[in-house]
């Protein structure tokens, strides 16, 4: 027995094993002594019988320890697994052999092991590091027993031509591989360094404790020594069986994955989904090398298990076979498939328009600063150069399900890009410069894009901050600047190369992934979000159907997502001379020379964009009024638009009806209301005439073929039910349905599992509620809802009366104390700016007061901040977690600071 | 009911037997002076003779013990005197007369080591934590009345939090002359949070322990208004109804804190009996969060505070017009 005081292992799991060695290194007839953690013996004498066997193994320098909560999780008696965490040999507390084990050798060792053990499955492999290459060793070697594998920051392949990690290059150094790694124990304190947090004093003292002295880590080097470097490596015949093998995996598979990890960086993770195109993977954002201690690893696994269909042990309570229902088809699971937006693609009327009478007219244009138009292509030329560049893209490599990013201004040249990758059947990632640069960057690369197409900024960003993909410049580049930015190619060069090549003739599956769009990042980090060419068919339809937009419609497109959109509406579209990153930067002059140049009937602007049009109208001419008084339809959406700017804009844009859909990067829109439809909920709200209206902000009905539904809230301010209701005045998590709601969170199988848990529905994380005549009311987010004593406070509400007094800006609503007894703190912005953030003054805090009280809401303190913490890419979310963060302080009787 | 009441001359204890008495209860009051309660029978002594003690329990079915040394000046052993032996006296004199329910008036400054509160429950009553020999007493008061509870003679523990109204002298009057005096100054621009108790509220929620004692003897429950704010909005709502311009100035918290435990040490060993420009408890009163988890609190009190933070200060100013 060696366990000795590990924090967080069960004594009874230590256990050592005596097993006769068929692997290579050692001489016929030799037995070896294993030690695992092993639960086995401890279920069957608690008369509970697992389900099946997880295999752990672990990597370098680690050892079976790094499976203890896998371990702990698997004991439950509700839903017993055995788990069998093994310590390889030389590793761990496993026997010193004194031979050199190479790949081969380890993975039969293994098997031994196995043998040795019975185990006859169904087993899951679990690996982490090397350990995950051996462990799919095993599971190529073993497919009767094997039933699913679980991989965790590890790598099958070392792509040819690449170097490998930089960190490992350093430890096989031969200045230092051995004093490294054997002779001194810096390759474990290294590796125990990554942990993020850092690792409490006692988990790094049983990390160390089997390796303490030079004579214990002589396997710690080996293992470096074995990993093969190059193909003349002795164990790279092994590693690319290995790795070729897997490709041949059917079984489920689960890839837990730490992004910040200077070894198996994202191209690893690439690499293995590209063997298991099958996984389910979940990226932790945040986590990084040693992925089991940074995050709860134990959960998403048990979890994801109970998913798959596998076969479910016996607790003490149920009887064999009481299966759950598999919750992990949501992912797959179309949502409103069959309908008539699955049958036409996406571009389909694009294509029409180029082939008819009209295929002469303008398409797509782009104005100057001076008010002229600086390019433009009518129909048949805009299908023509999208037709050359798939050509050109797919020779320089681009080719279905290949992943592009595409960070290139709204204009001609990214709706060319853009309809040739779709066209191709490439996945467009499109992330903003909203994002800001850490934000951008870490979405870029948790995407992993295989090409990066750029203007000029985005490409020598990608070399400073070390975005992955093949790059591609927009126009040529001279020679000098292309080496420096390490350029392929340019866009133009590839089109003149695929010119009159006929446009790919296989149109990809409706199902099949087409873009990634990012969340904005104002309630965590970014999120990837995955569209087929189905649901971006049914967002088009959408927005067509509900605002009435059809071909020959004229548009200015000052928002790109739904401006993309133009030409598969078969649209004419102009993009207004704009900082694009910067909405603010659209004045009245730039939209009334876009509008002039194709007579708009539809402006697309954000609230920012609007405001800016507002400040700068004094600037317009006659002419440049006429234009605006041509515009029908005007939408803004992206933020919340109050009615005043509303109102002014009317001013401007007389003729127009005004919209504001409401909705969000997972379901591009949800409901829409115009601003007559604002006007009369506020009047509704205000008079008390109709149930359900009031305490939020009014975003209309359910646009066509949506859904919408909410799950009430429970006293402690979550939304367990599953059963989404419609009532009236019920408070709740806003559900939707509809055929344009995303497929899915790129690489978080967590996050998809948890938004899509109501079977057919998208969970959206906000709240709101329904009035009699069957109006949204959005009355904030989930994660910001305060739970005061009896009632759950939901903030829009309060803060929208609030923010109605003459000396407020912005205001928030957040939570302090312990949850369920919370104090509701009020935070504004005041006119003119506090000077310093704390308390408001008592004349302030008691028409705040007031003006919440009218609103239902009981504000126990008022602070006052000279500014809130916004996000980049709206400038309108607030930061409420960071700010609820600041306002506990400063009232526990802390120093005000700022939030 | 027949009900004694103790300390019926300071401001919650008269306003508590009032309430009683206009419940129609039999209500008789223990004190040093006449209580002045209308409809109430004076049973004037103090806790410190056995015999006043006895005579004043006889023939009672419910006490409300409120009578203490609650000043920031005197002898150690004085506190020890009348809230420790004192409250031991009562108990044992109350159990012999068959006395069937005792309310002890507490406070929670028993529990409190001087660390914010925020949002917490009632914690155990700790003496060798609480801060000063008042809460110090009153702690080891508390544990005494809560282990003497069981089947025959129920007892609970109610700490009503800061409790002012009109004629309070513990907390309004001393805030409007200091801030009258331009003395009291707002720590860390007042910003802790801290909750109180309109006397109104503290007596019936008294009451309503004495009513409830199936479900609160053996507990103590922290009572307060549930409204907490932050202390610069609280005095200065204090001042407005007093008249008197409220604190502007502040300092740091815990510069205060430091010089108030320097000062009281001064007075201490000055032997002076008047009260020091600062003290430690006041600072930290002053600087750190005070407030309370109520929901337990109402609901085995089967009670929620009738007047609210806002009206108090109203009939705050309405005592000071009048």
């Amino acid at each position: 027995m060696v366990a000795a005081g590990w924090p967080g292992v069960d004594p009874g799991w230590s256990r050592e094993i005596e097993v006769a060695s068929t692997s290579a290194a050692d001489e016929p007839g030799t037995v070896r002594r294993w030690h695992l953690l092993d639960n086995g013996a401890q279920l069957s004498r608690r008369g509970l019988v697992p389900a099946g066997t997880l295999l752990c193994v672990h990597g370098n320098p680690t050892w079976s320890y790094l499976w203890r909560t896998l371990l702990a999780a698997g004991s439950d008696p509700s839903r017993p697994w055995r788990v069998v965490a093994v310590d390889q040999l030389d590793m761990g507390y496993s026997e010193r052999t004194g031979t050199f084990r190479r790949l081969a050798d380890r993975i039969n060792d293994l098997g031994d092991l196995t043998d040795a053990l019975g185990l006859d499955g169904p087993v899951v492999t679990v690996g982490h590091d090397w350990g995950g290459v051996i462990s799919l060793g095993w599971a190529v070697a073993h497919p009767q027993q094997l039933a699913a594998v679980v991989l965790t920051n590890t790598a099958v392949h070392q792509p040819a031509g690449s170097p490998i990690p930089r960190p490992l290059r350093l430890a096989l150094h031969p200045a230092v591989h051995r004093w490294g790694t054997t002779t001194s124990d810096t390759f474990l304190r290294v590796t125990h360094a990554l942990a993020r947090p850092p690792l409490t004093p006692e988990v790094r003292d049983a990390f160390m404790a089997p390796y303490r002295g030079a004579g214990r880590r002589a396997g710690v080097g080996n293992f470096v020594a074995d990993i093969p470097v190059g193909p003349s490596h002795p164990s790279f015949p092994a590693l690319d069986r290995v790795a070729e093998g897997v490709r041949g995996l059917k079984v489920p598979a689960l890839v837990l994955w730490g992004p910040q990890d200077p070894i198996f960086s994202n191209r690893y993770l690439k690499d293995l989904t590209a063997r298991l195109p099958h996984a389910d993977v979940h990226r932790f954002e945040g986590a990084g090398h040693l992925l089991p201690e940074d995050r709860d690893i134990a959960a998403p696994v048990f979890a994801w298990l109970a998913g798959q269909g596998l076969p479910v042990g016996s607790g003490e309570d149920s009887a064999p076979g009481d299966d759950s229902a598999p919750a992990g088809d949501a992912t797959s699971e179309p949502l409103g498939a069959g309908g008539p937006a699955g049958n036409a693609p996406l571009w389909a009327p694009l294509t029409d328009l180029a082939a008819g009478p009209a295929g002469g007219d303008t398409a797509v244009a782009e104005m100057a600063p001076d008010g002229s138009v600086s390019r433009a292509l009518d129909w048949r030329e805009l299908e023509r150069d999208i037709a050359a560049l798939a050509a050109g893209l797919q020779e320089a490599g681009v080719q279905h399900g290949s992943r592009v990013s595409l960070m290139v201004p709204p204009g001609v040249d990214l709706t060319v890009v853009l309809y040739a990758c779709l066209r191709i059947g490439a996945v467009v990632v499109v992330a903003d410069a909203g994002l800001g640069t850490r934000g951008l960057s870490r979405a870029v690369k948790g995407a992993t894009p295989d090409f990066l197409i750029g203007i000029d900024k985005a490409l020598a960003a990608a070399s400073v901050l070390g975005w992955p993909g093949r790059r591609i410049s927009v126009r040529d580049l001279p020679p000098g600047r292309r080496r420096l930015l390490a350029v392929e190619t340019s866009l133009a060069a590839l089109s003149r190369r695929g010119a009159g090549k006929p446009p790919p003739s296989q149109a990809p599956a409706p199902d099949a992934p087409a873009a990634v769009l990012f969340t904005s990042g104002s309630t965590g980090p970014a999120k990837g979000v995955l569209y087929t060419h189905r649901q971006l068919a049914a967002m088009r339809d959408t927005v067509a159907a509900t605002l009435g937009i059809r071909p020959g419609a004229r548009l200015v497109a000052g928002f790109a997502p739904f401006a993309l959109l133009g030409p598969a509406l078969g649209a004419v579209s102009v993009t207004p001379a704009m900082d694009v990153t910067a909405p603010r930067t659209l004045t009245a002059r730039a939209l009334a020379d876009a509008a002039a140049a194709i007579d708009a009937t539809v402006v697309f602007a954000s609230p920012a964009a609007l405001r800016n049009v507002l400040a700068t109208r004094d600037s317009l001419d006659g002419a440049g009024q006429r234009a605006l008084d041509g515009v029908e339809l005007l939408l803004s959406a992206g933020a919340p638009v109050p009615e005043p700017l509303l109102a002014e804009v009317q001013r401007l844009l007389p003729r127009a009806s005004l919209h504001t859909p409401y909705g969000m990067t997972e379901a591009l829109p949800v409901t829409d209301i115009s601003l007559e439809q604002i006007r009369a909920a506020e009047a509704d709200a205000a008079g008390g005439t109709v149930a359900g209206a009031g305490n939020g902000v009014c975003v209309g009905l359910p646009v066509h073929g949506a859904r919408v539904a909410v799950v009430p809230l429970a006293g402690d301010g979550t939304a367990p039910g599953d059963c989404p209701v419609t009532e009236t005045g019920v408070t709740g998590e806003i559900l939707v349905s509809a055929p344009h709601v995303k497929d899915a969170y790129d690489r978080l199988w967590l996050t998809q599992r948890e938004s899509a848990r109501t079977p057919g529905w998208h969970r959206t994380g906000d709240v709101g509620h329904f009035d009699a005549a069957g109006r949204l009311w959005v009355e904030g987010r989930l994660a910001h809802v305060v739970t005061a004593p009896g009632a759950v406070v939901t903030p829009v509400g309060a803060e929208q009366a609030i923010e109605r007094l003459d000396d407020v800006g912005l205001a928030a609503v957040v939570g302090v104390g312990p949850a369920g007894t919370q104090a509701v703190v009020a935070v504004v912005e005041t006119v003119p700016p506090a000077r310093r953030a704390g308390p408001a003054a008592p004349h302030l805090a008691r028409r705040v007061r007031d003006a919440a009280r009218r609103a239902g809401i009981s504000i126990s303190a008022v602070l006052a901040v000279p500014a809130q913490p916004t996000d980049i890419r709206h400038n309108a979310k607030i930061d409420r977690t960071r700010l609820a963060r600041w306002a506990s302080s400063v009232l526990a009787g802390g120093r005000p600071g700022t939030p | 009911m027949r009900v004694l009441v103790t300390g019926a001359s300071g401001l919650l204890g008269r306003e508590v037997a009032a309430l009683l008495v206009r419940r129609g209860h039999a209500v008789t009051t223990f004190q040093r002076r006449p209580s002045g309660v209308e409809g109430a029978t004076d049973a004037c002594g103090s806790l410190t003779d056995d015999a006043a003690v006895r005579r004043a329990v006889s023939g009672a079915e419910g006490v409300i013990h409120l009578a203490a040394k609650v000043s920031f000046a005197g002898r150690p052993a004085e506190f020890d005197e009348v809230n420790v032996e004192g409250t031991r006296r009562l108990l044992r004199a109350a159990r012999d007369a068959g006395v069937r329910d005792l309310v002890f008036v507490s406070s929670p400054s028993v529990a409190n080591s001087g660390a914010a509160i925020v949002g917490l429950g009632a914690v155990r009553a700790d003496p060798a934590r609480a801060h000063g020999d008042y809460s110090r007493t009153k702690a080891a008061a508390e544990l005494l009345a809560l282990a003497a509870d069981g089947p025959g003679f129920r007892v609970a523990a109610v700490r009503p939090h800061i409790v002012w109204g009109p004629g309070d002298t513990q907390l309004v009057e001393r805030v409007l002359d200091r801030a009258g005096r331009g003395r009291l100054p707002l720590l860390d621009a007042g910003a802790a949070l801290i909750d109180t108790t309109y006397v109104d509220n503290a007596a019936s929620a008294i009451a309503a322990a004495l009513h409830r004692m199936e479900h609160v003897h053996g507990k103590a429950v922290v009572v307060s208004n549930g409204e907490p704010r932050p202390v610069g909005e609280l005095l200065a709502g204090i001042c407005a109804a007093g008249g008197v311009r409220p604190p502007s100035w502040s300092v740091p918290g815990r510069l205060a804190r430091g010089a108030g435990w320097v000062v009281e040490k001064a007075w201490t060993r000055l032997g002076r009996q008047d009260e020091p420009p600062m003290t430690r408890f006041l600072a930290e009163q002053l600087s750190t969060a005070h407030w309370f988890d109520q929901r337990e609190t109402r609901w085995l009190l089967d009670w929620t505070p009738a007047v609210s933070l806002d009206e108090g200060l109203a009939r705050l100013a309405g005592h000071y017009r009048a």
